[in-house]
């Protein structure tokens, strides 16, 4: 594998995916911050005042981080998931098979490409919540960590749908029945502490709860150590990328 | 040096078609090389295993003598494809198509782009650069598909019908360049429907019927060797024609009629023999393309 042809072939898919959806903004980048805006004016603000303070601060300041991991995750997801699978659909992906690009390369591209969407779609969010409210950073590297390692794991799972999406029903269909439960019940809104014991436990099945709590840590001191979840965000991104990449190399949805 | 060495190759689809059956084809390096077959005869799967879209079931495949598994990154760096089908991008620009496909190679924008001028400007598309592909007639996007597949300076061009759909005065031109390119080196291996293009175009070629190889060699050696040929002459009249022995005769009407020649038979000799019974011939071409006769008789057998 020379390493100079791969570095500029996912420098290519890079650009290519940071082309795409900058060109698009109004379907990428705008909406997540519309949602968003409405959910710190209508939870934050309208619901948020009849709120008892959450963790030592006023509601608006508990659902921020939530909200921009929001914005992270879905936008990460859909990023990769619609454009791989678009270029699945339009066949040009071939442009890629064709070339001598590793899997692991190609992987890479896309996943990055997811990343820096999700940390813009982020970053937009966290600016307007400014009007709102001003957080106070209590731990930049678990903002960074987090933001990273949610991107990361939501952008290979945005792959494995792409891969695995046979239509464009297959894509919203994750996203529908999947991504968008497990979001709301990620403890964006709402203390995970505050629910029951049965239910607590079931949460902690869910990802997006350390995600959330560990982004939260970096805004609000609290919740659990962010190690264990760092940890579980490290095993989780390298699982899927351990079946992303073995799908790739069999060509599952890409080769016949 | 052989450009493409293909041993055995079989390929059967997880849906159990069984696309190829034991494919065995060279092509030497430098040659113009014709692959012909009916629709489903197992081409483009062949052609698919080549460029890496499609994996063998079994067999080995060599380009420039790299193995197309085992040395999958050299083999592909040495192929440019042009597909049967368009596969870009809608919504991206010509240039930036162009300088994707050479990033994909490990070539960057800077690098490729005195090339991709070139090409463009070879294919009449250097003005429509900044236009997105979408905006681009017909007959531009298949050779926005040429260019793509040219900007890493492959050594090995396959293109899958790339004239389907094309007017005659561009498919004029598309030979031109593919014979230029040819001229300057670069092998190309095709496949058509058009058989007058393989007959003007091809030097060597095979014919596939049902996922096997049933027929290859030059294509002057093939013609050569048909048993037939059917001309159709232009007449003053063909009252005496039936006097004339020793040649078949078919469809006659008042000024013109159909002579099928056997293998040993001259034109020399039919225009003796229609002399002699005082039959003046005005003109004579043949009632078919010749290679079409062949591509029916082979894959009919």
């Amino acid at each position: 594998m020379n390493k100079t042809i791969q570095w500029i072939a996912y420098k290519t898919i890079v650009s290519k995916e940071v082309n795409r959806f900058m060109r698009i903004w109004r379907q990428t980048l705008l909406p997540p911050v519309i949602t968003q805006s409405l959910y710190f004016v209508i939870f934050g603000g309208f619901i948020g005042s009849q709120v008892r303070q959450i963790n030592g601060v006023p509601y608006m300041a508990f659902i921020v981080p939530g909200l921009i991991m929001m914005a992270v995750i879905n936008g990460a997801f859909a990023n990769v998931s619609s454009s791989f699978y678009s270029t699945k659909f339009q066949r040009n992906i071939e442009e890629i098979l064709v070339a001598p690009v590793h899997e692991a390369v190609m992987m890479a591209g896309y996943v990055t490409g997811g990343i820096l969407r999700g940390f813009l779609t982020g970053a937009l969010v966290f600016l307007v919540s400014l009007v709102f409210v001003r957080p106070a950073i209590h731990d930049i590297v678990a903002i960074i960590l987090f933001s990273f390692l949610t991107a990361l794991v939501f952008s290979i799972a945005g792959l494995l749908n792409g891969l695995w999406a046979e239509s464009f029903d297959d894509v919203s269909t994750f996203q529908t029945f999947i991504l968008v439960p497990l979001t709301y019940l990620g403890g964006v809104f709402y203390p995970i502490d505050s629910l029951p014991p049965i239910w607590k436990t079931i949460s902690m099945l869910n990802p997006i709860v350390y995600m959330v709590d560990g982004f939260r840590h970096g805004f609000v001191s609290g919740g659990q150590p962010i190690w264990i979840g760092a940890s579980i965000l490290i095993v989780l991104s390298a699982v899927l990328s351990g079946i992303a990449y073995t799908l790739l190399r069999k060509g599952k949805g890409i080769r016949s | 040096m052989r450009a493409i060495d293909v041993q055995q190759l079989q390929k059967t689809y997880a849906s159990g078609t069984v696309a190829l059956k034991g494919v065995t084809v060279s092509v030497e390096q430098g040659d113009f090389f014709g692959l012909l077959g009916a629709n489903g005869a197992g081409k483009t799967t062949l052609i698919g295993i080549l460029s890496g879209l499609v994996t063998p079931t079994s067999g080995t495949g060599k380009i420039f003598g790299f193995d197309i598994d085992t040395q999958r990154d050299d083999a592909k760096q040495q192929i440019g494809i042009v597909p049967q089908e368009f596969n870009f991008s809608i919504f991206e620009k010509v240039w930036d198509i162009l300088m994707a496909q050479a990033g994909y190679y490990g070539i960057s924008a800077k690098d490729a782009a005195p090339h991709a001028e070139v090409v463009l400007n070879k294919l009449g598309l250097w003005e429509k650069r900044n236009q997105p592909s979408r905006a681009l007639s017909g007959g531009m996007k298949r050779r926005l598909m040429i260019a793509r597949a040219l900007v890493h300076q492959p050594k090995l061009l396959i293109l899958d019908e790339p004239t389907a759909g094309v007017d005659v005065e561009l498919r004029y031109g598309m030979w031109e360049y593919l014979t230029e390119l040819n001229k300057n080196g670069t092998t190309i291996l095709m496949t058509t429907h058009y058989l007058e293009e393989v007959e003007r175009l091809c030097r060597n070629l095979a014919i596939i019927k049902n996922g096997e190889i049933v027929k290859t060699g030059s294509v002057s050696s093939l013609l050569q060797g048909m048993d037939v040929r059917t001309y159709v002459l232009t007449v003053d009249s063909t009252a005496n024609v039936a006097t004339v022995k020793g040649f078949e005769f078919g469809a006659m009407e008042p000024a013109s009629v159909e002579v099928t020649l056997r293998k040993e038979q001259s034109l020399g000799e039919l225009f003796d023999a229609l002399k002699i019974a005082h039959v003046q011939i005005f003109d004579i071409r043949p009632q078919e393309n010749r290679l079409e006769r062949l591509f029916l008789d082979t894959i009919r057998a």
